[in-house]
């Protein structure tokens, strides 16, 4: 009988392993696995009709050789700085006045409802609203003829490389907002007093404690919007109507001609440069005491 | 903080323009979605109607939609339930330190960090050269799940860094065994965060699009067709099912976020 309490101590060590076995199931199947297959499929060999299980480099000398392939690497980083550089400041500004203009703690949490849900709403609807809105008889171009502002309708309203940067910035600015919010309501509000009072003005208040402060958040911003822009292709396909290309609509071509190796080493070549994106970003922001 | 009152209605007014950039497209498909007959993409609205609406439940003018939504329903709702047990389930583990914590929430953060598009043809590859079909209901289901649980596992996170562990121990203390201190403290206090892992569940599952594309197999989810639609239809069918879906989603929050608030004040 005086067994019992210690089978019920080695029973209460196994509990935080069976608690954590179907996560790890499930990401080791089908994060951690596929991943593997990723690297091993990127250098097999293949033809016009199948794979061909092997190890040969040709499909990264074919990735890494093509002017293409650096030409849509360059583009895609464009579009990346483009984003991340509108959202940062959108996303701050609107984070700033959520966090610091609404006083009232029921409207804060509102206000921050109303910008978050439309994440929780399909994005290829966000993308397909902005085409009466864009459009060559769309809102935007009727309003400023009838203003007499331009005499012929924008062309490079929708699909264009304008059309990509605003659909990325409208889908993804909140992964910017949420996450700056979030580190500035934890702000100790005497922090910004005692600055006040240190004869500190408004823009020294921001420059000197919010930001700095805010730091965590914007990297955590940071690394969504950069890892969701680096790897979108429908985004691109949608709205630059096959005028723009990407990395990841590259991978996506591919795979649609079943050149499954060639997209492999396409992804794998990705991944290493998302990760080095996410590495330089983690060098800069300590982000840990945030999570 | 604010200076002048000036300065204080510009930063109101931004905050409001940002909101309308977020719903001002959403909300214009939703009016051109009562397009009349002969009405086309754009405005001008000739005349209004429920035509468009209709036209979606006939099958041979957009495809399966009858088929898709229910495959979605479907999925996200196992997605759903999914998430949620295995997120608190490992939120609880996460309470203690064990030999590989860090590394499994490395692999969690990880996650969420990979490309979507990487996911999906690695899952994807992995079932071809398993000699498995892809399907909705089992690699789709897993690709997707990638993406749902990293978000519930950190929100279980934020939740038991603020949770008070005396509650428990009282329960303890009064005879209770786990799986009772879990059920009749543990539980009813985590219940709101539990109800926002399960929104963010179904709803991420339901709009998912890159996780889904190279595991669905032959049968289309609905973000799935709706994209196969975007080539090919150039009717307001196309906003008709749009704002459908979109009524649909705010339906779910909504009805997440009531309860969100009863259980709150319940407790």
């Amino acid at each position: 009988m005086n067994l019992l309490p210690r089978d019920g101590v080695r029973l209460a060590g196994l509990t935080p392993y069976l608690q954590a076995a179907p996560l790890g199931a499930i990401l080791v199947v089908f994060l951690l696995l596929p991943m593997v297959v990723l690297v091993v499929v990127s250098f097999f060999d293949y033809d016009s009709v199948q794979i061909i299980p092997g190890f040969v480099l040709t499909n990264y000398r074919d990735v890494l050789g093509s002017s293409v392939t650096w030409r849509t690497y360059l583009n895609t980083i464009r579009f990346t700085v483009i984003v991340w550089s509108i959202t940062v400041v959108l996303g701050f500004g609107v984070a700033y006045v959520l966090a610091f203009e609404i006083r009232s703690r029921t409207m804060q949490l509102a206000l921050f409802l109303v910008c978050t849900i439309p994440f929780l709403t399909s994005n290829i609807i966000r993308m397909i609203s902005w085409i009466p809105f864009l459009g060559r008889e769309g809102l935007l171009n009727s309003a400023l003829l009838r203003l007499h502002l331009i005499h012929q309708p924008l062309e490079f309203l929708l699909f264009s490389d304008f059309a990509v940067v605003l659909a990325y910035v409208h889908l993804y600015a909140l992964f910017m907002v949420t996450p700056i919010f979030n580190t500035m309501i934890r702000i100790d509000r005497r922090l910004i007093e005692a600055a006040i009072d240190g004869g500190a003005r408004s823009l020294e208040v921001l420059t000197q404690v919010i930001i700095p402060l805010s730091k965590p958040g914007i990297a955590i911003g940071s690394i969504f919007v950069v890892t969701l822009v680096m790897g979108d292709f429908i985004t691109v396909r949608l709205m630059s109507g096959g005028q723009s290309a990407s990395v990841g609509l590259m991978i996506a071509n591919q795979i649609s001609l079943l050149q499954y190796p060639a997209a492999c080493a396409n992804a794998v070549v990705l991944l290493a440069v998302v990760l080095i994106m996410i590495a330089a970003i983690l060098r800069v922001v300590d982000i840990r005491r945030d999570l | 903080m604010s200076g002048l009152p000036l300065g204080r209605w510009a930063l109101l007014g931004f905050l409001g323009l940002f909101i309308l950039f977020l719903y001002g497209p959403t909300i214009t498909i939703l009016v051109l979605s009562f397009q009349g007959p002969d009405g086309g993409l754009t405005f001008p609205l000739n005349g209004v109607s429920l035509h468009w609406f209709a036209a979606l439940f006939q099958t041979q003018a957009v495809g399966d939609f009858g088929g898709s939504l229910a495959r979605s329903l479907a999925l996200a709702t196992m997605v759903m339930a999914a998430t949620v047990a295995i997120s608190v389930s490992a939120g609880l583990a996460f309470r203690r330190r064990f030999r590989g914590s860090q590394a499994l929430f490395t692999l969690t953060v990880a996650s969420l960090i990979i490309p979507s598009i990487l996911v999906s043809l690695g899952v994807g590859l992995l079932f071809s050269q398993a000699g498995l079909d892809p399907a909705w209901d089992t690699s789709a289901f897993g690709a997707q799940l990638t993406w749902t649980l990293p978000f519930g596992v950190l929100i279980m996170f934020a939740v038991f860094n603020r949770f008070n562990k005396a509650w428990e121990e009282a329960a303890r203390d009064l005879g209770a065994t786990p799986w009772q201190g879990f059920r009749h403290v543990v539980l009813p206090i985590i219940a709101p965060s539990v109800v926002g892992i399960a929104l963010f569940g179904f709803s991420l599952s339901y709009d998912e699009f890159a996780r889904t594309l190279l595991t669905a197999g032959s049968d289309n989810t609905l973000p799935l067709e709706i994209f196969g639609m975007t080539t090919n239809v150039t009717t307001p069918v196309l906003y008709a099912l749009g704002t459908v879906t979109t009524v649909f989603s705010f339906i779910v929050i909504f009805v997440a976020l009531t309860a969100v608030s009863v259980l709150s004040r319940r407790r």
